[in-house]
């Protein structure tokens, strides 16, 4: 029998794909400051990880935001986060 | 003699503004949508308050700011010239888009007036849409004089008179998004399709004397979605808060490119 996978919604997915984005974007930022932004990522999508998978709309409005921020913090003039 | 006289005066300053008469009170009920992005997990929802509108200015948004400053002070909205010309107020009102410095309070009681932000659009919180799009489609019809030639006096380029009174009824628009928000076919092609506000001042640049580049401008539009998701609906013109008729625009526009073959 084949291991039982876990089967992701669209919308899961591109959650993950955020999360992956953002911590692949830390990696391009200085070395010693790296952590930072590595765990303000965790703890940002850590705030809402209990929310139901239902609650579409949330979800959505929490990704726009997500990539706006991303797209804020990922500018190379941004060397450190706090 | 001196205090005889101010006697006379005083009972004639004491009436002051307190002359009108007692007036009984018309409450009257509003219903506000509601969405902080500070819960996002709480769904949207629509508040009641209700107001004195024999205490209160003529317009929905003196309703607004009344509410703002004795009721909710976290009820939020945005307003800055309360005179229909910044555009800023832009919200549906009574299911119709209009500036709320421009619309005035139904007077009739029995009927709730419920208030939205404008339609099809990302909230940014309570009646705050989201405009970011809608502007960067704004930039993208260039919305600037273009000439590849200098003025012959070195200062101004001049325009006829005739030229000019073509501009009228087009750069009276404010930009308040309430025509775009209005059509369906923005509501469901909004990545693509430009929307009546914007296809109205590509309209102006198009046909303006002085601008050079309408060559360009016509290229730009000339694709399936830009301009032509227009079906002449015409809720636009039916919408602006400023009595301007952006579908006319886009029909002289899809005119000019048809003969231009």
């Amino acid at each position: 029998m084949p291991p039982k996978v876990k089967r992701l919604s669209g919308l899961q997915k591109e959650v993950l794909r955020l999360y992956r984005k953002c911590l692949r974007a830390s990696f391009t930022k200085p070395k010693e400051n790296q952590h930072h932004f590595i765990e303000y990522s965790r703890n940002e999508f850590k705030k809402h990880q209990k929310l139901p998978k239902k609650e579409y709309s949330t979800i959505e409005y929490l990704l726009r935001t997500g990539y706006r921020r991303f797209e804020m913090f990922s500018a190379p003039e941004i060397k450190d986060i706090k | 003699m001196f205090a005889k006289r101010f006697v006379t005066v005083t009972p004639l300053l004491s009436r002051g503004l307190a002359s009108t008469t007692e007036k009984a009170p018309l409450i009257k009920t509003f219903n506000i949508y509601r969405w902080s992005p500070d819960t996002p997990e709480e769904k949207p929802r629509l508040q009641e308050y209700k107001i004195d509108l024999n205490d209160c200015g003529p317009m929905v948004l003196d309703a607004l700011l009344k509410i703002k400053n004795e009721q909710d002070a976290t009820l939020t909205f945005r307003r800055s010239c309360r005179e229909g010309i910044c555009g800023s107020c832009a919200m549906n009102i009574g299911g119709r888009n209009t500036l709320a410095c421009l619309c005035r309070i139904d007077r009739d009681t029995s009927k709730n007036t419920k208030i939205y932000p404008l339609p099809h659009m990302f909230v940014v919180r309570d009646l705050v849409p989201d405009l970011t799009h809608f502007y960067k489609q704004y930039k993208s019809i260039q919305p600037y004089l273009q000439r590849d030639t200098v003025p012959e006096d070195g200062k101004e380029n001049l325009q006829s008179i005739a030229d000019r009174k073509k501009l009228d009824g087009l750069y009276e628009c404010i930009l308040c998004a309430c025509c775009s928000t209005s059509c369906p076919s923005y509501w469901w092609n909004q990545q693509e399709y430009l929307g009546p506000a914007v296809l109205m001042q590509a309209y102006r640049w198009l046909i303006d004397s002085r601008d050079e580049a309408t060559h360009m401008r016509r290229e730009l539009l000339q694709n399936s979605m830009s301009l032509y998701r227009c079906h002449t609906i015409l809720n636009c013109t039916r919408t602006c808060p400023k009595g301007l008729n952006p579908g006319k625009a886009i029909a002289e526009i899809k005119k000019g490119l048809s003969l231009e073959g």
